[in-house]
């Protein structure tokens, strides 16, 4: 196995084991701050297929405003960090299942994809990538409307979620 | 020459915390252990604490913190728009600028709502 | 041209890979060296930061401040460390402990991480990288979250209540910083720390003093040093999210504070102040560790300086303050500057600067106006008498 694999294998376990604490955590904090250890792996993920923006824009938005704001959530919440009932009710057996019906799904439907089999073509190492991604988000045959409909799509959150969390009598 | 930057940041993030953590260490073996029931209650300048330390917060923390989220992601899509500004002909810096604007229209929504009061 | 360090990185490569390592293994050691080396001189430095902080202070006081130990008290700190290695640790009952062990450590290796893409001298940087300005940024994300987890985890209101405090208002001053340091990357068309700092032919700050301005003052009050250190005000919730901690523990966030605060100046020396340029830097690279510490601590004096000249602003002023005006102009300054930087392409370099200048410092006027506008408007909402409660007036019997 080459270094990168061994990375590869250790820091894919433990995103995989910081997830399965965030829904195994009886304390709601705690779950919260598994979660962004899990949200740190997939960072580490991007910087080793060398998507630097990707990895820390990760990190700026999942762990910096994403993380903090589910945990001023939990804040808002009355005492429910000490969650004693049962973690386990009658239809483990059916979610089980549907985890991973929906598992194989997923496998299935990325394998039956082309892209995942060929090996996709090396960037222009001369040019800069982040250059590249500024010039095709902007360019009319590029990603122009995505980028501006983002604009709007968050417009439309910031006004959504004003809405319903302000809301002043 | 990429991997081999993240592969430093990735050194550095390991070793970062070794000193920090050396340093409250070293307490540990040099300085003195006696902990009593009154040293290690919880300090509030003298009175004895009631009731639970999860009190509930106000909603205006959750509100400043969703405005936040929001223009955080929207600021990190600048940052490749302004990288490539050499090659932008003046129509593509526009279009960021019209993505600005819709952000501002967010702000002046959010301000006009009076979600930035605090009260 | 060469600089000692990467004289020795070389010799030292060389030596590495002449004992049989793997390049990879070579490059590892070698980047731990490097890292270790720098981290520990920065943690020297902070140690005299104290003495500096203290030294500084008492001649804004009009004292003398300490000089007992050692030529000018220089060896006052290193008593400081002594006595908090020789305290004892208390953790509070009903503490969470990994968290709270876990959250001091965090906040002195963010500060520690920041350096990595700060150049120190010519090709001389931990890491150039190419997302320079956004793994800053990122890293001040993982440092809000060890105040999130010191307040939570000391079990204590005062600690809860003084962290949400302080990640409220890092996470609100985050958006204008964020939108100032757009704006040197615009102007150098790059992330990359170092980019900057070679692109800067004239200072930024000549070019976009507003944008240094805000950078400036989002910075201090992310790092919650007064005015904006009602985050730790004594009146009002003792000392904020490390009331809990003693001895080192403490120290560690006092030491990771005052070393953040000369990081913000390096940072700020770096954006625009032409990082570690200067004069003969060309012929002996070593000088630019000079300049840029000379610049770093000039800008470190200044912190210092609001720190104790300024009173503490309250939660809903520092709020306004910024969601009310450092936002809206700096996205204005953005919007700004954005449109002039391509309008004036191919222009002369004077003209290039004037007129940049001159927005700047119209944009400032104008947002500056409004705000004196609107403070008039308030003074008088604030000053009209209010509705005084009075006792019920017994009624007064009519004699006829």
């Amino acid at each position: 196995m080459t270094p990168v694999q061994i990375l590869f294998i250790l820091v894919a376990a433990v995103t995989l084991g910081a997830a399965l604490m965030v829904v195994n955590a009886r304390n709601l904090v705690h779950a919260a701050l598994w979660l962004i250890v899990s949200f740190g792996g997939v960072a580490v993920f991007y910087a080793m297929l060398n998507a630097g923006f990707l990895a820390v824009a990760q990190v700026v938005i999942y762990i910096g405003a994403i993380a903090i704001l589910m945990i001023f959530a939990i804040m808002m919440t009355r005492n429910v960090a000490g969650d004693s009932s049962p973690r386990f009710n009658s239809s483990q057996i059916i979610g089980l299942v549907l985890a991973l019906a929906l598992f194989a799904g997923l496998v299935w439907m990325t394998l039956s994809w082309s892209g995942a089999t060929t090996t996709p073509m090396p960037l222009d190492s001369r040019a800069d990538p982040i250059s590249q991604l500024g010039s095709a988000l902007v360019s009319p045959d590029g990603y122009v409307l995505a980028f501006e409909l983002a604009s709007i799509l968050l417009l439309g959150a910031l006004v959504g979620a004003l809405m319903i969390a302000w809301d002043r009598k | 020459m990429q991997t081999e930057q993240w592969l430093y940041i990735g050194v550095f993030l390991v070793l970062a915390p070794l000193l920090p953590a050396a340093a409250i260490l070293i307490p540990r073996l040099i300085a003195p252990r006696k902990p009593n029931k009154i040293k290690q209650d919880t300090y509030e300048c003298g009175m004895e604490t009631v009731g639970e330390t999860w009190i509930q917060f106000r909603v205006q923390y959750y509100i400043f913190a969703l405005v936040f989220l929001i223009f955080d992601v929207e600021l990190v899509f600048l940052y490749p728009w302004a990288v490539a500004f050499d090659v932008l002909p003046m129509f593509a810096v526009l279009e960021g600028v019209l993505f600005v604007a819709i952000l501002i229209a967010g702000l002046v929504y959010a301000w006009r709502k009076g979600a930035l009061e605090w009260r | 041209m060469s600089d000692p360090v990467t004289i020795i990185a070389n010799w030292l490569e060389g030596l590495l890979l002449g004992w049989g390592l793997s390049p990879l293994l070579a490059t590892i050691i070698l980047n731990a060296i490097g890292i270790l080396v720098m981290a520990a001189l920065l943690l020297v430095l902070d140690i005299f930061l104290v003495w500096v902080e203290r030294k500084v202070v008492a001649r804004f006081q009009d004292r003398l401040g300490p000089n007992r130990l050692g030529p000018y008290g220089l060896i006052q700190p290193i008593a400081d460390v002594i006595k908090l290695l020789i305290k004892e640790d208390i953790t509070p009952r009903g503490a969470d402990r990994l968290v709270y062990n876990l959250a001091p450590i965090l906040t002195l290796a963010t500060v520690l991480l920041l350096w990595a893409v700060i150049p120190i001298m010519p090709n001389v940087v931990g890491t150039d990288l190419n997302v320079g300005i956004l793994y800053l940024v990122a890293v001040g994300a993982i440092a809000t979250l060890a105040i999130i987890m010191a307040g939570w985890s000391s079990n204590n209101k005062y600690a809860l209540l003084g962290a949400f405090r302080t990640v409220a208002q890092m996470i609100s001053y985050e958006v204008p910083m964020v939108i100032a340091l757009l704006i040197p990357v615009l102007l150098a068309r790059s992330m990359g720390v170092s980019d900057i700092v070679y692109s800067q032919e004239v200072w930024y700050i000549l070019v976009a003093p507003a944008a240094a301005l805000i950078f400036l003052i989002s910075s201090i009050a992310e790092i919650g040093r007064a005015p904006f250190d009602l985050v730790e005000a004594e009146s009002e919730i003792v000392a904020g999210f490390h009331i809990e901690y003693t001895g080192m523990k403490f120290g560690l966030f006092y030491a990771g504070e005052l070393l953040h605060a000369l990081t913000i100046g390096a940072l700020f020396a770096a954006l625009f102040l032409g990082g570690w340029s200067g004069p003969g830097v060309q012929a002996v690279p070593v000088l630019g560790v000079f300049y840029l510490l000379i610049k770093a601590f000039f800008i470190y004096w200044v912190i210092m300086w609001i720190k104790y000249s300024l009173p503490r602003i309250r939660i809903d002023h520092m709020l306004n303050f910024n969601w009310k005006f450092l936002t809206p102009l700096a996205l204005v300054l953005l919007l700004a500057t954005a449109i002039a930087d391509k309008a004036l392409e191919g222009s002369t370099t004077v003209v290039y600067i004037l007129v940049m200048l001159g927005l700047n410092i119209v944009l400032v006027l104008g947002a500056l106006a409004l705000a004196r506008g609107y403070a008039s408007k308030e003074r008088q909402r604030v000053g009209e008498p209010k509705p005084v409660a009075r006792p019920p007036q017994p009624t007064v019997i009519e004699q006829s």
